[in-house]
C-alpha cells in the first residue's frame, strides 16, 4: 500500500473519510452475493462531487482502479473489489437535492435509499416506479448501475426509464452530465448506455430521476391454483387480452408454505401456487380490469380470486411476498437463486425443467417471481455443511441457465451480469456480440480502470476472482 | 424476412467505403445531410413474428411504420414510435424521437428489446434480447437508438409492444395548461401555443369521458379523435419565457415545434470528450451515414 495514495486521498477528504485495513476492509470485501470477498484498498466516503473527483484521479495518479459502491446489496457479486481497487462508497451522499413537482422529477444524490425517497414524496401526489426489493437498504446509485427492476416495473418500466440524467464522474476524472431532466436531450444517449453499466463506466455522482404521478385508485388480486401450469396460462392471457396489470407476481406451494408459518398472511396453503396480481389508474378502468382478469382467470382454472377489500389486507397479501426471501431462510441456511427472463408464454415449460432439474439432483427447489415479465427467480435451498453438496447445486444452476437460454430468455431481468454470470455471456453473445459491448465500456473507460473484470468476460489477471467464477462452498447468491 | 435478407443486408453494407441506409427520407437531413459520396442501401422489411401474448414484434428495419401499426392494431396492439407518414422503423428508432403520446405509452429508447445491427467492419452483432426485461450486458440498445445510423445500421429489430387505449379523445381551447394539470390523471398530450390548449386523452370510455368532464369545467370542449393543431415542421427545446407565434409547446416534454429550424445546444465539452470515444470506438472511420450527427439534433 502506497502511502503516497493514502495520503493523498486523505487530504483531499479529510482523515475520516478513508478507511483503510481493520474492519473496513473486511466489510467493504464483499456485497450480499456473499462470494468469498476480494482485497480492497483504501475506503472512501466522499460527500460531494469534488470529493469524488479527487478519489477518481487519486486513482489515475497511482494507476490503480477503482470500485464504485452503494449498499452492497447487489446478488451478482458487482461491487467486490479485485485488483486493489480505490473504494468509492457513495453512502454519505444521500441528500435529495431538489424537487420539481410541476416537472416531475426530482435531483438526487446517489447515496439516497431508494425508499427513503418514496416516503420523501408521500404526501405529494407522485413517486420514483422502480421497487426493486431491497428497496429498504438500496441506493439509487445502485439502482442506476444495475438497471434495477422490481414487481411495479411490468407496467413502469426498469430503472432506465426513470432516469432522465445522470452526474458522472469518469473514470479520466472529469465530469459530465448525461440527458436533461426536462425532457429528451438531443445527441447520443449517453445516459442510456451508462445506465446498467454496473460500475464499469464511472460514478453517478447526481441523478435526475423521473417522478411518476400516483394512481388514484389501486386494487390488489390474489389468485389461487392446483397446479403451477394453470397459474402460468393466466398470465400469457392476461397479457393476451390486452391488458397490463401494474404487477403480477407468483409463488409456488412451497413458497406459500413457509410464508405462512413465518407470517400468516392468509395464503390458501393448499394451493399450488399462487398469482398476485396488481392493477392501478382511473377508478373506472381499474374496476373493468378487475372483471376482465377475473373472467379471464376463472376461464383459465382459477381455483378462487380474492380482491383486496381494504389497504389493510392489500398490504397483508404484499406482505407475504416481500418477506419470502426472508421466510426461505428459516428452512436452509443456504440459497443458490438466479434471475434469468425467459418469453412468459414458455413459463409453464420451464417451471416444470425447473423441478425435474432440481429433483434428478436430489435438492429442494422454490418459486417466488416476477411471472408477468417472465423474470424467474428459482432458489435451490441447501445446507452448506452437507458433504458435496455444492457440486449438485452448482451443476443443476447451471443446468437451469441452460434451460431458460434453450427456451429464448436471457440471464438476468435485474440482478445484472456482475462476476457472477460472465462465465455465462458467450452463451447469448458471439464474439462479435461482445466486442461491440466492449466498445461501449472503452467509450466511458478505455483504460477499464473502473470496476474491472465485471461483466464482459475473459482478460481476467485478478487472482481473488479466478474462484469466483464458481460460487464457493456454503455461499448463496 | 429471414437470415437470408439480413445475410445480404449484411452483404450491402461491406467492410469498405462511405455507406449510407435509406429508410422513408421522412427525416433525411435531421442531424446533417448524407455526403453524396456514400452508397445507399436499404434495410430488409417484413414482419416476422407478432405475438400480442409476448408483447412483441420481431420485424426487418426497413418496415413502414404504417405497415406495422395496421398489423399490430389487428391484435390490439402498437408500439410507441413515431414518424410522418413513409418513415420507416429503422429510421423511427435512429432518431428517436418520442411520440407525442409519450406521457401515455412511453419513450422511443425503451421500445427496442433487441437488435440486429450490421457495425461499421461490416459483421452482424446483435444487442439485447428477447425479452420485455433484460439487463445482460451493456444497453447498446438504448446507445443505438437516436444515433442516426452512425454507430450501426439496423437490419432486424424487436420490439415492445402495448395495447392500444380502448378511445382516444382530443379537447381543446383557450386555458392555459397549468390551470388542469393537477386535475388530471396521465393525459397522453398537452400540447399549448401561447392562446390555444389541446388536450389527448387515452384509456376506458368512462375514465376518459371523467376526466373530459373536468376539463369541460375548465373551458375546454371536446374536439375530435385526432390531434386539432396543426404542429410545426421543426423540433427544439423549449426553454421558457413566452412562446412566440407560430410555435407549438409539447408540455411536459419540452419541446417546441417551430417553423424554422433551430440550432443544436451546444455539447458540452465533457460530452464531447465521451462522444468522440463512441464515434473512434464504433466507426473510426465515419464510413456509416457520413454527414449525420446526432449531436446537432435540437432535441
Amino acid at each position: 500500500m502506497p502511502d503516497q495514495l493514502l495520503a493523498e486521498l486523505r487530504e483531499a477528504l479529510g482523515t475520516k473519510s478513508v478507511s483503510f485495513g481493520g474492519a473496513a476492509q473486511l466489510l467493504y470485501s464483499r456485497d450480499s452475493s456473499v462470494f468469498p470477498g476480494g482485497q480492497p484498498g483504501p475506503v472512501c466516503f466522499p460527500e460531494t462531487t469534488e470529493q469524488v473527483v479527487a478519489c477518481v484521479q487519486a486513482a489515475v495518479n497511482h494507476n490503480r482502479s477503482f470500485v464504485p459502491r452503494g449498499a452492497g446489496t447487489g446478488l451478482a457479486g458487482g461491487a467486490i473489489p479485485c485488483d486493489d481497487p480505490v473504494m468509492i462508497v457513495t453512502t454519505r451522499m444521500n441528500k435529495i437535492l431538489e424537487v420539481d413537482k410541476q416537472k416531475q422529477f426530482a435531483w438526487v444524490e446517489p447515496g439516497v435509499i431508494n425508499l427513503d425517497l418514496s416516503r420523501y414524496l408521500l404526501g405529494t401526489g407522485l413517486h420514483f416506479a422502480p421497487d426493486p426489493s431491497s428497496q429498504q437498504s438500496c441506493t439509487i446509485g445502485g439502482n442506476v448501475a444495475n438497471n434495477s427492476g422490481g414487481p411495479h416495473c411490468l407496467a413502469y418500466g426498469v430503472t432506465s426509464a426513470h432516469i432522465l440524467a445522470v452526474e458522472v464522474v469518469l473514470p479520466d476524472a472529469s465530469v459530465a452530465v448525461f440527458g436533461d431532466p426536462e425532457g429528451p436531450a438531443g445527441g447520443y444517449d449517453l445516459r442510456g448506455a451508462f445506465v446498467g453499466g454496473e460500475g464499469t463506466l464511472g460514478v453517478a455522482t447526481r441523478v435526475a430521476v423521473r417522478l411518476t404521478p400516483d394512481p388514484p385508485a389501486v386494487r390488489t388480486m390474489l389468485l389461487d391454483y392446483q397446479d403451477v401450469g394453470t397459474a402460468a396460462d393466466t398470465v400469457s392471457a392476461i397479457i393476451g387480452a390486452g391488458i397490463v396489470p401494474a404487477a403480477i407476481e407468483m409463488m409456488d406451494q412451497k413458497v406459500i408454505e413457509v410464508v405462512e408459518k413465518f407470517i400468516k398472511v392468509g395464503y390458501p396453503q393448499d394451493a399450488a401456487a399462487v398469482l398476485i396480481v396488481e392493477v392501478d389508474g382511473l377508478i373506472d378502468g381499474v374496476e373493468h380490469e378487475v372483471e376482465r382478469i377475473t373472467e379471464i382467470a376463472l376461464a383459465c382454472g382459477t381455483r378462487t380470486v380474492r380482491v383486496a377489500a381494504d389497504e389493510e389486507e392489500r398490504a397483508r397479501i404484499w406482505k407475504g411476498r416481500k418477506n419470502a426471501f426472508g421466510a426461505i431462510a428459516q428452512v436452509k441456511p443456504g440459497y443458490y437463486l438466479h434471475d434469468t427472463v425467459i418469453p412468459r408464454t414458455k413459463l409453464t415449460e420451464v417451471i416444470n425443467k425447473v423441478y425435474e432439474t432440481a429433483e434428478r439432483y436430489d435438492l429442494l427447489v422454490m418459486n417466488v417471481f416476477h411471472a408477468g415479465d417472465g423474470n424467474l427467480h428459482p432458489l435451490l435451498i441447501f445446507d452448506p455443511q452437507e458433504e458435496g453438496i455444492m457440486d449438485r447445486v452448482l451443476a443443476a444452476g447451471e443446468e437451469i441457465v441452460q434451460t431458460s437460454l434453450d427456451a429464448g430468455g436471457v440471464l438476468s431481468g435485474e440482478h445484472g451480469i456482475g462476476l457472477e454470470k460472465r462465465r455465462f455471456m458467450d452463451r447469448l453473445f458471439s464474439e462479435n456480440d461482445l466486442d461491440a459491448q466492449a466498445k461501449l465500456r472503452h467509450t466511458f473507460d478505455p483504460d477499464e480502470r473502473a470496476n474491472p473484470h465485471k461483466v464482459l468476460p475473459g482478460g481476467s489477471s485478478c487472482a481473488e476472482i479466478n474462484h469466483m467464477d464458481k460460487p464457493p462452498e456454503g455461499t448463496w447468491v | 424476412m429471414g437470415m437470408n435478407a439480413l445475410e445480404e443486408f449484411r452483404q450491402s453494407v461491406g467492410p469498405h467505403g462511405p455507406v449510407a441506409v435509406v429508410g422513408g427520407r421522412t427525416r433525411w437531413h435531421l442531424g446533417g445531410s448524407i455526403d453524396p459520396q456514400a452508397r445507399l442501401i436499404t434495410a430488409p422489411q417484413g414482419i416476422e413474428a407478432l405475438d400480442p401474448s409476448e408483447m412483441t414484434v420481431s420485424l426487418g428495419a426497413g418496415t413502414p411504420l404504417d405497415m406495422l401499426d395496421k398489423a399490430l392494431a389487428e391484435h390490439g396492439q402498437e408500439v410507441a414510435l413515431a414518424g410522418p407518414p413513409g418513415a420507416t422503423v429503422g429510421g423511427a428508432l435512429a432518431v428517436g424521437h418520442d411520440s407525442l403520446r409519450r406521457r401515455r405509452i412511453g419513450s422511443a429508447r425503451d421500445v427496442l428489446l433487441q437488435a440486429n445491427y450490421v457495425d461499421a467492419q461490416g459483421e452482424l452483432i446483435k444487442a439485447g434480447g428477447p425479452t420485455v426485461k433484460n439487463v445482460t450486458g451493456y444497453d447498446l440498445c438504448r446507445l443505438l437508438v437516436g444515433s442516426l445510423g452512425t454507430l450501426g445500421f439496423f437490419g432486424s429489430v424487436i420490439l415492445r409492444t402495448r395495447p392500444r387505449p380502448e378511445i382516444t379523445m382530443w379537447l381543446s381551447g383557450p386555458t392555459k395548461p397549468e390551470c388542469f394539470l393537477t386535475e388530471i390523471y396521465r393525459p397522453a398530450t398537452i400540447l399549448w401555443d401561447g392562446k390555444q390548449t389541446a388536450v389527448c386523452l387515452e384509456g376506458y370510455q368512462e375514465d376518459v369521458e371523467k376526466q373530459a368532464q373536468k376539463l369541460h369545467a375548465l373551458g375546454l370542449e371536446t374536439s375530435s379523435d385526432l390531434c386539432p393543431m396543426v404542429l410545426p415542421p421543426h423540433r427544439q427545446r423549449l426553454n421558457g419565457g413566452p412562446l412566440k407565434n407560430g410555435t407549438v409547446a409539447d408540455v411536459g416534454s419540452s419541446v417546441l415545434y417551430g417553423p424554422q429550424p433551430a440550432e443544436a445546444p451546444e455539447t458540452t465539452p465533457g460530452v464531447q470528450r465521451v462522444v468522440d470515444r463512441l464515434r473512434h470506438q464504433f466507426d473510426p472511420e465515419g464510413r456509416l451515414n457520413p454527414g449525420r450527427n446526432p449531436q446537432r439534433m435540437s432535441t
